[in-house]
């Protein structure tokens, strides 16, 4: 049973309680406690359940690298789920629930799976859920779906907010144990930016528990000193900040938990730094390694270093009676710091033979049993630990049955090496010591070529505290002579707690020969219940590569990323294999180094400021007047305006047929419009454009279209000639940032000795089309410039003023009516379109949206980039080989139509099409389908629809299609598949459908 | 993300104020050349595991494209320089010969 000791706990405040609730029930913790050793204080050991097994957890760490104790935290919208408790800070009504049970954490109905354990066996979801086949849809799907999973998603939506914060920085240190606080003296000593990160709630890392004294002073003051003159010499010290990840040429990520302990007091509860750092000192220390032995998942069973953490941080007993089970002499100083706190010691196991290093000494000195060559053969208890089966390390000889409630493995420490892998940083094997380290002579390199991070104390593999000190002081000093700087000469810190080690054993599995029903009990990935057997079956099954065989096994793979589990696991699998550890190699490292927020990704960047919206100048005064709203690339554009009582479609018809007798208009300042100037202007447009621009007279209109070097076609729009040097070229609404990129690159990458300068003038200008019978009444009515037919021909424009406002006017339709688009000054806009308005009062003028426009231009066969084109359609295609001149020498997209494929006679081509019923109105995207009608003749698409609309001006619906020689098919009837075994039958037309002449525009 | 130098501007800056263009020092084929040589710049690039020379545009910056000589591999970058010329400078083509003696550029 673990508990509160009455003395002790470096980092609780016993005059402040704090109560929370876990499960339901209330609790009491003190401030500075972390969920997990609140729970540990009131006796709560089994804190949840295994993901596949569900078999009973209990939490095995102190730190970051927790697999077991995930918690759901929080309710309602900040509810939060696979929570480790382990680096939630307490505080006054926090709410925990445990995860992955039902219907209770104590009776668990899930536990049945740990029985059929056999079953469940590395890959047993590609070996098992194979046949018979409908069994996946029905049973097998509806299960996994159901069991899968650890917490629960939330259901609301965050009502929190998270930022962004840009930091640059000379030397970014990542840790704030004694040899990051030392690597940041050197560097603020030699005049550096310094920033320092470190994840935990309290400066010191692992020497608050063993750093003995420094410099006379208990560890705490000295980092608080520490920290202190650091602070005040300009350095930035950050805690519960994550460096997340390590990223080309010193960019780094990292996660500051703002407010998770005060949710809801207005600040931002998360806050993601990107760092650029010129050097990256990681001094993010080391994980203890467990053992592999049967039965090491039982709740009770913990890491050493963890229990010796609760004890001397929290003040909290892990057990009464600990058994301490280690390869190496750090496990000693768990055993040494539970009998000092007065706590029942019966015995040490160490695997390694008799030795007299400086701890066993003490240890004898205490009074302590100490048992050597000797490990864990199993560990016996249900929901908790009670008694421990120690045997001899050969596993042979008898075993010894030791009563207990605690116990504290340590299988040898594993430098934390990600950050220093993210980028390309390579690892080497230290045989003596058993652990991956950075290989310094291969850094990862930044835009220089220079190495930019240094490892620093026990995340290089220093793990005792004076090392770890001397170690993270020379990282310091390297990180500031990379950066050209002179390292000061500050003396080192001392540190009282020196002792002589004897060498680690390595010890994969324990003991030496364990059977099969030990090894299928002892648990490498405690989250993803990966045991010793399943690696050792994928490596009989032919699994070599450790990549293939995490993925297998699901090994490491849980949200732990496997800190606790790799470095056992691969050891099996080189075993398995027979070959060496090295050479098995590690899975790689990947970021985030522990998980971080959706939120602190988005930062500001959710809701309207997600993706800002452009707005024309009359967009409020659509937005009163009844406008139905449509995304057109990144603006909106009103799709219809209805009035109260009608529908959509309604609005729709009576937009079409008003502007067809009467007058419309519509708001096209979402048009591109992008200027081209320069003596070169219209021999550049010349090779941007199909079609010959260089012989545009000014003052006239001319449609025009573009195509890629693959001779598609990606834009159109009309160009005119302002004056000689001078072409204002319009684009599609989505197209003109794409176009002006597409005509910068051309000038400054092939065409460069071209005098020609673009720029891109879409927002300098409100655009108002006038269209229908009425249109030249009401310009005229607003005054100011002759806008007659003689004055103003069809493709033509002019500037003047219309209604004191400048104004240029085209005469060009896209509607086929009578149509004037008229570009005036952006901030003029809305007064131009309300004076509009007002002029077209008596005639019925009313404004039309995006819908009206594109049934009308259907009506008359105008084609729409982007229903007509998909970016491999041709000009010719489309029936626009008009707009291809054959005089040009050259044009982009020439030489691609040369290809016999482009030049096939059986390209599908546009055509027009009319259902044999009126009414019905074909689905966009439908398909023709010819033959299958005999034996051996199979079905096949010959083509498709792009456009189709109900015509209110003809009565009717009509489409429009590419299909395969289409324009030797005119009269042929086609059958296009719109449902299942539902077909339409409709005739292909020429694709004008209305007033082919052009009788209404050329009045 | 990799720190640029824009020769243009002169500026510094994040791979995310840049837009990457591909390969450089592409040759156009127009009109009237052959389906192979036609092909080979549409389609083949050489994607190759070292020194690369790569078009890139300071987008949100100066817009100017420029070049770009890096290393695929170790993400190192040797210089960067003008987008108006058809094959690296010198002083660029020495700095990589500085670092990778055994480079050679030869296709």
């Amino acid at each position: 049973m673990s508990i509160r000791l009455s003395t002790g706990g470096r980092l609780i405040d016993r005059t402040q309680t704090l109560s929370f609730t876990f499960n339901g029930v209330r609790y009491q913790g003190y401030q500075g406690d972390t969920l997990a050793s609140a729970l540990l204080a009131n006796g709560q050991t089994l804190l949840g359940r295994s993901f596949k097994y569900h078999r009973p957890r209990g939490v095995v760490t102190s730190g970051a690298e927790e697999p077991n104790a995930l918690m759901n935290l929080g309710t309602g919208a900040r509810f939060e789920p696979n929570q480790r408790a382990t680096t939630t800070r307490l505080f006054a009504g926090l709410e925990a629930r445990s995860q992955n049970h039902w219907p209770s954490l104590k009776y668990d109905v899930g536990a049945l799976n740990s029985a059929l354990s056999p079953l469940f066996s590395a890959g047993f979801y590609y070996k098992t859920f194979i046949h018979p086949r409908p069994f996946w849809k029905h049973i097998f799907e509806p299960v996994i779906r159901q069991s899968a999973g650890l917490g629960a998603a939330p259901t609301q939506g965050d009502p929190d907010t998270y930022e962004h914060y840009y930091a640059t920085v000379d030397v970014l240190v990542v840790g704030g144990g004694v040899a990051g606080l030392a690597a940041a003296r050197e560097a603020v000593a030699a005049g550096a930016r310094v920033l320092v990160l470190e994840q935990g709630e309290a400066w010191g890392g692992r020497a608050l528990v063993d750093g003995g004294d420094i410099d006379g002073h208990a560890p705490d003051l000295w980092a608080a000193q520490t920290v202190a003159e650091l602070a005040q010499e300009g350095a930035q010290m950050r805690l519960r900040t994550m460096a997340a990840g390590v990223y080309d040429h010193g960019y780094v990520l990292a996660y500051e938990r703002i407010a998770d302990h005060t949710p809801g007091d207005g600040r931002p509860r998360h806050r993601l730094w990107r760092i650029r750092a010129g050097q990256v000192v990681t001094a993010t220390g080391a994980i203890e390694r467990p053992l592999s032995f049967a039965g090491n998942d039982t709740p009770g069973v913990m890491l050493a270093s963890a229990v010796r953490d609760y004890l001397s941080l929290y003040g909290v007993a892990c057990g009464e009676r600990t058994v301490v089970v280690t390869n190496n002499d750090d496990g000693y100083r768990t055993a040494l710091a539970l009998v000092e706190a007065g706590c029942e010691v019966p015995a040490v196991l160490d695997a390694r033979p008799d030795h007299d290093s400086d701890l066993v000494q003490q240890a004898r000195a205490a009074g302590l049993r100490l048992l050597f060559d000797t490990g864990v053969k199993k560990v016996e208890g249900g929901a908790h630990i009670q008694r421990v089966i120690a045997a001899p390390m050969s596993g042979n000889g008898p075993s010894e049955t030791i009563a207990c409630d605690c116990l504290a493995m340590s299988g040898g420490w594993s430098p934390v090496v990600h950050l220093w892998s993210h980028c390309g940083g390579k690892l080497l094997w230290d045989d003596a010591r058993a652990m991956f380290k950075p290989d310094l002579t291969r850094p990862p390199l930044g835009a220089q070529g220079q190495g930019f991070v240094v490892p620093g104390g026990a995340a290089s593999g220093a793990l005792l505290a004076h090392e770890a000190l001397e170690d993270g002081a020379n990282a310091g000093r390297d990180a500031v002579r990379a950066l050209g700087l002179s390292p000061a000469s500050t003396p080192l810190a001392q540190v009282n707690a020196q002792t002589d080690e004897t060498p680690l054993r390595p010890v994969w599995i324990m003991p030496n020969g364990a059977d099969y029903a030990l090894r299928s009990k002892a648990f490498l990935d405690f989250q993803n219940d990966v045991k010793v057997s399943d690696v050792q079956l994928a490596a009989q099954e032919g699994f070599e590569s450790v990549e293939h065989t995490k993925r297998y096994t699901t090994l490491g793979m849980a949200t732990d990323q496997g800190k606790l589990s790799n470095i056992n696991g691969l050891a099996i699998l080189a075993d398995a294999l027979g070959k060496p550890i090295p050479q098995v190699g590690t899975t790689t490292f990947r970021p985030p180094y522990t998980p971080i927020s959706m939120g602190a990704i988005a930062g500001e960047a959710r809701d309207e400021l997600f993706k800002p919206t452009r707005k024309t100048p009359m967009d409020a005064w659509h937005d009163d007047n009844g406008a139905q709203w449509e995304p057109v690339s990144d603006w909106r554009r009103p799709y219809t305006y209805t009035r109260s009582g009608e529908s959509m479609d309604q609005a729709v018809t009576r937009e079409i047929l008003n502007t067809r007798q009467n007058v419309g208009l519509l708001d096209a300042s979402t048009l591109g419009k992008i200027l081209v100037k320069g003596p070169d202007a219209g021999a550049f447009l010349d090779l941007i454009y199909t079609n010959m621009m260089s012989t545009l007279r000014p003052g006239r209109c001319r449609y025009g279209l573009m195509c890629t070097e693959n001779g598609f076609l990606f834009d159109d729009g009309v160009v005119v000639r302002l004056n000689e040097d001078t072409y204002l070229c319009h684009t599609t609404s989505g197209g003109s940032d794409r176009v002006h990129a597409w005509m910068e690159e051309w000038l400054q990458t092939e065409w460069w000795d071209m005098k020609v300068y673009v720029a891109n003038v879409t927002e300098q200008y409100a655009r108002v089309a006038v269209v229908g019978p009425q249109a030249r009444t009401v310009l005229e009515r607003l005054g100011g410039m002759d806008v007659s037919r003689e004055a103003l021909p069809f493709m033509a424009f002019s500037d003047g003023t219309l209604g004191n406002i400048p104004a240029r006017v085209h005469r060009i339709s896209f509607s086929g009516e009578l149509s004037y688009e008229i570009a005036i000054p952006a901030s003029q806009g809305l007064a131009f379109w309300q004076a509009c308005l007002r002029a077209g009062e008596d005639l019925g003028i009313q404004p039309y949206g995006t819908e009206a426009l594109h049934v009308m231009r259907a009506e008359k066969g105008f084609i729409m980039i982007g229903d007509e084109t998909d970016g491999t359609v041709i000009p010719q295609d489309l029936g626009l080989s008009w707009a291809i001149s054959k005089k040009k020498d050259d044009f982009i997209g020439k030489r691609a139509m040369e290809r016999s494929h482009l030049a096939s006679p059986d390209r599908q081509q546009l055509v027009g099409l009319l259902t044999e019923n009126p009414k019905t109105v074909l689905p966009d995207g439908a398909h023709a389908v010819e033959g299958g009608k005999l034996p051996g003749d199979a079905p096949r698409p010959i083509g498709f629809v792009t456009s189709t609309y109900f015509s209110p001006t003809l009565g009717r619906s009509i489409a429009m299609a590419l299909v395969e020689r289409g324009s030797r098919r005119m009269g042929e009837t086609l059958a296009f598949n719109t449902a299942k075994d539902v077909w339409v039958r409709a005739k292909i037309v020429d694709p004008v459908f209305f007033d082919k002449e052009g009788a209404r525009q050329n009045v | 993300m990799l720190l640029l130098t824009c020769p243009y501007c002169g500026v510094s800056a994040e791979e995310t104020e840049f837009h990457p263009g591909g390969e450089a020092h592409l040759t156009r084929e127009g009109p009237g050349t052959k389906n192979d040589a036609f092909e080979a710049y549409l389609f083949y690039r050489k994607n190759p595991r070292g020194v690369h020379f790569e078009r890139w545009r300071h987008v949100y910056g100066c817009g100017k494209w420029f070049h770009v000589a890096r290393c695929t591999q170790t993400l190192e970058v040797f210089g960067s320089y003008s987008a108006q010329v058809s094959e690296p400078p010198e002083e660029i083509l020495t700095k990589i010969k500085d670092r990778r003696p055994d480079w050679s550029d030869a296709p």
